[in-house]
């Protein structure tokens, strides 16, 4: 009986841990980040679009890579959207459980496999000079080449998601449209977007989640520069792509400010995945 | 009500459209893995894969006598391996047993707080895990290492062993861990035997996708390096090919393995 103790404790010593861990990681971001918000004020800190040495005074604001970070991973859910969705349709409806649907279904959730850094050497080298060939922008960097690639990294985890929510919609809802003479575009429309239509929300929430701190890629295409991104064509920086580009030489108040900027990532991603499982946790208890 | 024949048509239009928009959604795969095939197919060689990386000079040697790079991307493989190593040796006990435990107390407020932290975990991009490990094992060790690395890369895997854990668990049928009871066996030992064997197939569908770390960063080196820079194609391609066939290797298994 001892042992079984002993093996009860070390289980529920273990999820203690997770615990643990997930204090720690909140405990030493906010401890980082400490430095930066005392000196600049939170608000400050995110409102302010100054980055760098001004005046001879160093001044640090994450305005502009929040922004770089909400509209690339806003422009590539809308990127995303019109892949995505049909996919999730093919699997989840039209071709469900066929050899066809687990293959396009597959190759497309090989998509999750490709490596970030991939990504953005096939972004840098294909995706970029074709942005400069049509004419949308100079060099080829900037908002809109990340979102690109961005869209293209977060279709199979949207589409795999909803195609498992279009699944769940019940058969006798179907075919109670189907006997009624209703083609299947009607019951696609009147059915089943509506039966799935917080399934779907959800999935594509969870997209953003992961869109949000994408880095390697992302980091290559952007263009790295320090300046509030307005349009699709500027350059600029996500909240992941400067830490990734500034960190290894940061050092003082910048790498506090840096360290700022991810505890700011990491509650912003927290909050789009915790709403995201809240609708899912609703819809399927 | 609308004519029949606009209807069928537009029922027609929108299959069509969901089938043209899937095939093209496959086409981005085939783009990468051409693109890597077509410019790192040359340099990949048996020695690319057993030899270490050559200097920025030796590179730039080679390129001006118009010979091919000597050496390869061994050490980042190696470097992968053992950061593997070490950060399965950490996470996959302790994301066993934390499984274990959540499928055990599924209602509880503790366990519903452990799995709120869990999808947290697992959410949280992979950039301010770099930075956590920065914090914990750099800074304090003063250098930069595999054992860093190593940590950083069971942070990330944590979540997933133990999401997979508690999923194979909770589709398992109560009867056979009843039985196991009713036969008189200690909690303990109902674990081990009957409980660990189930989770078999589970234990294959972890993303392999984050243990390629080691070699994307010799890649990220190739690329700053100028010197390099025809090396990112060959490394590129060996870590795709190794990826997705390490993908389709755990959908085949886990297919197979199915309760």
């Amino acid at each position: 009986m001892t042992k079984d103790k002993v093996f009860r404790t070390l289980l529920l010593g273990s999820a203690l841990l997770i615990v643990l861990v997930c204090e720690a990681v909140f405990y030493s971001l906010t401890s980082g980040a400490l430095p930066a918000f005392r000196s600049f004020g939170f608000f400050r800190f995110i409102g302010s679009s100054q980055w760098g040495v001004v005046d001879g005074s160093e001044h640090y604001g994450a305005l502009p890579f929040i922004m770089g970070t909400l509209l690339t991973s806003f422009v590539a859910l809308l990127l995303c959207i019109p892949f995505s969705l049909p996919v999730a349709f093919f699997v989840g409806e039209y071709y469900r459980n066929t050899k066809l649907a687990s293959w396009v279904g597959g190759v497309v959730d090989l998509l999750a496999g490709i490596p970030s850094i991939v990504y953005g050497l096939w972004g840098f080298y294909a995706v970029r000079p074709f942005i400069v060939r049509i004419g949308l922008s100079q060099q080829g960097f900037g908002i809109l080449t990340a979102s690109v690639v961005l869209a293209i990294m977060i279709i199979p985890y949207a589409a795999s998601l909803s195609a498992e929510f279009i699944r769940m919609v019940p058969q006798e809802l179907k075919e109670g449209a189907y006997s009624l003479g209703a083609t299947r575009a009607e019951v696609l429309r009147r059915i089943i977007l509506p039966s799935s239509a917080s399934g779907l929300v959800s999935s594509y929430i969870l997209a953003i989640g992961r869109a949000l701190g994408e880095t390697m890629a992302v980091t290559m295409l952007i263009g790295n520069t320090n300046n509030l991104p307005l349009s699709l064509s500027d350059t600029g920086n996500t909240m992941a792509s400067v830490i990734a580009n500034q960190f290894g030489e940061a050092d003082g108040f910048k790498l506090s400010s840096l360290i700022a900027i991810g505890l700011v990532l990491f509650l912003i991603t927290a909050a789009i995945n915790f709403v995201g499982h809240l609708i899912i946790k609703r819809n399927t208890l | 009500m609308k004519s029949v024949t606009n209807r069928i048509f537009k029922d027609r239009l929108l299959k069509t459209g969901i089938i043209v928009l899937s095939g093209l959604s496959c086409v981005p795969l085939l783009l990468i893995l051409g693109e890597m095939l077509l410019k790192g197919w040359k340099q990949l060689s048996w020695s690319f894969l057993t030899q270490s990386t050559p200097t920025s000079l030796e590179a730039m040697l080679a390129v001006n006598s118009g010979e091919r790079i000597p050496g390869g991307i061994a050490n980042g493989i190696v470097g992968t391996l053992i950061m593997v190593l070490i950060a399965t040796a950490i996470a996959v006990p302790i994301g066993l047993l934390c499984g274990i435990y959540l499928s055990e107390h599924r209602k509880t407020r503790f366990a519903t707080t452990v799995r709120f932290l869990t999808e947290l975990l697992q959410g949280t991009p992979s950039i301010i895990i770099g930075i956590i490990a920065y914090l914990w094992m750099v800074v304090p060790m003063k250098t930069h290492s595999a054992l860093a690395g190593a940590i950083a890369l069971s942070i990330m895997m944590l979540p997933l062993i133990v999401r997979s854990t508690e999923e194979t668990l909770y589709l398992l049928p109560a009867s056979l861990k009843e039985a196991a009871l009713a036969l008189g066996s200690s909690y303990r030992s109902m674990v081990i035997k009957v409980l660990l064997p189930a989770l078999g197939a589970s234990m294959i569908q972890w993303d392999p996708t984050r243990p390629s770390s080691a070699v994307s960063l010799l890649i990220w080196q190739f690329y700053n390096d100028p010197n390099l820079n025809s090396m990112i194609w060959s490394a590129s391609l060996f870590l795709l090919l190794f990826v997705l066939l390490l993908n389709i290797t755990a959908k085949q298994i886990s297919k197979k393995w199915r309760i």
